[in-house]
């Protein structure tokens, strides 16, 4: 792939590679350090924009010090579709009409998102359920696919023409090519599970905020939160500081709807006393609250959570379940 | 762009221990640059975060009203860690200040209207600001008859107890204040918040009520309410809930589509009812 060795020549360049048994995103500076396997990265790019735990700024006491702003372009090479969709997802919370995050902001802005599409979606995958496509274009600004021997590359937006101008490697795609790509994407779509009336289940959540599902449904959950974390659109977090009263450092991390200190008040009330008031939030933030005020779901269908949850609790179930209440 | 997340420094100007049980302090402070006392222009029923460095920060009602210039009052109740580290700092110190933040009482709509205060222990903060926004001779004559009940406990319990002696005197407020169950000296009115406030029956014809105070207080108070003819859309509520953000972002505070933070803390009883249950 000539294009990401003349990438990482000029540029920083985060991709998947290997860590342990798992695949996540790190700076790469020579090609062959990228896995752009079939499956799917641990975590998902949301940490590139939004990491885990970051400072918000630095004290002396009461004076504060901000972080620099970096301005230095990166590229995030080989985002599946899903993922490069949760970040049109995150925009509209962190980059909003009323409050605009800086630190997401300038991350955003300095990144061009190069996707590779899916040509073998795995079992867990319902990205066309939620709106989104194994081969989607949105929250990308260039799209690769594999064609065995060699890649089909289509600049999106103005920044992935940017960054292709001028790389040398190209070649116009042939008739045949062209074919073959359109086989590789039906057979995609072909694979993947389908089933779920989005629609449906928001009328279906909007009807009866106390449907008794809700006893049954929360009942394998532990809680542990896993699903929070590596969900590519969940974004809570806390705020706190690090330090004492003469010198540290306010940061923010990654926090969780499911867990029960969550929503508890220092007077001793939790709205969110127990896991099906948690799980129901979880659920209802995505499908129903984010649909309100964002008019799209904030789900990609990426299956991590189906995945890593150490009950097997599969949303897909769960969802079905509400969408067929009889 | 401004960074949402970082504090003004303000100093610590005057406390007062408010109550007998020495729980509640009010503190006022003054922002140390004029820049951020300018940029702070806010509406009753508003809120603002203050924060400790290395404890954090809790969000707070604004109790002043910005017709009282030069600072900013916030009563605190001693409850988790950045409350208790507030009420061990001393007049001089400096804290952080972030906000204003959220919406705030509806001053619009009030305007030619009668309106009723109802309020129950320290949730008297930012009505305590409302009150005083409107009792200022430049608006006074914007809103037409006033009418406050307040209650505490026990008298050692209000807040705010020279400007409640203050406002006793005034004709161009209704003022009614009340505690739990009668103690020695107090020759005010005894009995709960909707018992007073039913006793009182202030009119429902052109009028808006504005309630805050303990859950309890608030579920009894509002069927009174209710049965003296305010309407769901002129019954106005403001809403507490673990925050940390303030700026609709963190994820915690909502109750169904609404951010407590971002969209309340004020709603009208007509617009809860259109929310999940669940505060």
């Amino acid at each position: 792939m000539s294009l990401l060795a003349d990438l990482t020549g000029s540029c920083q360049v985060l991709a998947p590679v290997r860590n342990g048994d798992s695949l996540v995103f790190d700076e790469i500076r020579a090609r062959d350090e990228i896995h752009l396997s079939e499956c799917n990265t641990r975590k998902s790019v949301k940490e590139i924009f939004f990491p885990q735990r970051e400072r918000l700024f630095a004290y002396r006491g009461q004076e504060t010090r901000e972080p620099s702003f970096p301005d230095e372009e990166r590229v995030l090479f080989g985002v599946r579709p899903c993922d490069a969709r949760s970040l049109c997802l995150l925009d509209p919370v962190f980059d909003g009409d009323d409050f605009k995050d800086p630190y997401y902001c300038s991350r955003r802005r300095n990144t061009t998102v190069v996707s590779i599409g899916c040509n073998r979606p795995m079992r867990t995958c319902f990205c066309t359920d939620t709106g989104g496509d194994p081969f989607s274009l949105e929250g990308t600004d260039v799209l690769l696919i594999d064609m065995g021997e060699t890649y089909f590359v289509r600049p999106i937006t103005k920044k992935g023409e940017n960054l292709l101008a001028g790389r040398p490697g190209f070649e116009k795609a042939e008739q045949d090519q062209i074919r073959r790509k359109g086989e590789i994407i039906e057979k995609a779509h072909q694979s993947i599970h389908s089933g779920l009336n989005l629609e449906r289940i928001k009328k279906e959540l909007d009807k009866d905020f106390d449907n008794p599902l809700w006893d049954i449904l929360h009942e394998k959950c532990l809680g542990c939160g896993v699903c929070t974390f590596l969900c590519p659109t969940c974004h809570c977090f806390d705020i706190l500081d690090e330090g004492d009263s003469r010198k540290g450092e306010r940061i923010r991390i990654w926090d969780s709807c499911m867990f029960p200190l969550f929503t508890l008040h220092a007077s001793g009330t939790n709205p969110r006393p127990s896991g099906k008031e948690r799980m129901r939030q979880r659920v209802l933030h995505k499908f129903t609250y984010f649909v309100d005020n964002h008019s799209r779901v904030a789900c990609t269908g990426c299956g991590r959570c189906i995945r890593a949850c150490p009950v097997n609790l599969d949303i897909r179930e769960v969802l079905e379940a509400l969408q067929n209440p009889e | 762009m401004k960074n949402p997340y970082v504090p003004a420094p303000a100093k610590i100007e005057r406390i007062v221990t408010e109550t007998e049980d020495r729980n509640i302090k009010s503190f006022d402070l003054s922002f140390m640059n004029k820049a951020n006392e300018e940029d702070f222009r806010f509406v009753p029923g508003q809120f603002a975060e203050i924060s400790i460095s290395g404890k954090g920060e809790a969000p707070f009602g604004i109790a002043s009203s910005p017709t009282e210039k030069g600072f900013l009052k916030f009563s605190v109740n001693k409850a988790g860690v950045v409350t208790t580290a507030l009420h061990n700092l001393e007049e001089g110190e400096i804290v952080g200040v972030r906000g204003p933040l959220g919406n705030c009482y509806p001053i619009g709509a009030l305007e030619n209207k009668n309106v009723v205060i109802v309020s129950g222990g320290f949730a008297f903060t930012t009505l305590r600001s409302l009150t005083r926004y409107m009792l200022h001779e430049e608006n006074r004559a914007r809103f037409k008859d006033i009418t406050v009940i307040y209650g505490a406990r026990t008298p050692g319990l209000l807040l705010y107890k020279d400007e409640l002696d203050a406002w006793r005197e005034r004709d161009d407020l209704d003022l009614h204040v009340t505690i739990d169950s009668a103690a020695e000296g107090w020759k005010g009115k005894v009995g709960f918040v909707p018992t007073i406030t039913q006793e009182v029956a202030p009119s429902s014809e052109d009028a808006f009520a504005l309630v805050c105070g303990p859950p309890i207080m608030i579920k009894f108070t509002i069927p009174i309410l209710q049965k003296l003819g305010f309407l769901s859309e002129r019954i106005i509520l403001s809403l507490e809930m673990r925050m940390k953000c303030g700026i609709g972002m963190c994820g915690r505070c909502n109750i169904g589509s609404q951010y407590v933070c971002k969209d309340g803390p004020v709603f009208t009883l007509g617009e809860l009812s259109e929310l999940p249950g669940e505060y």
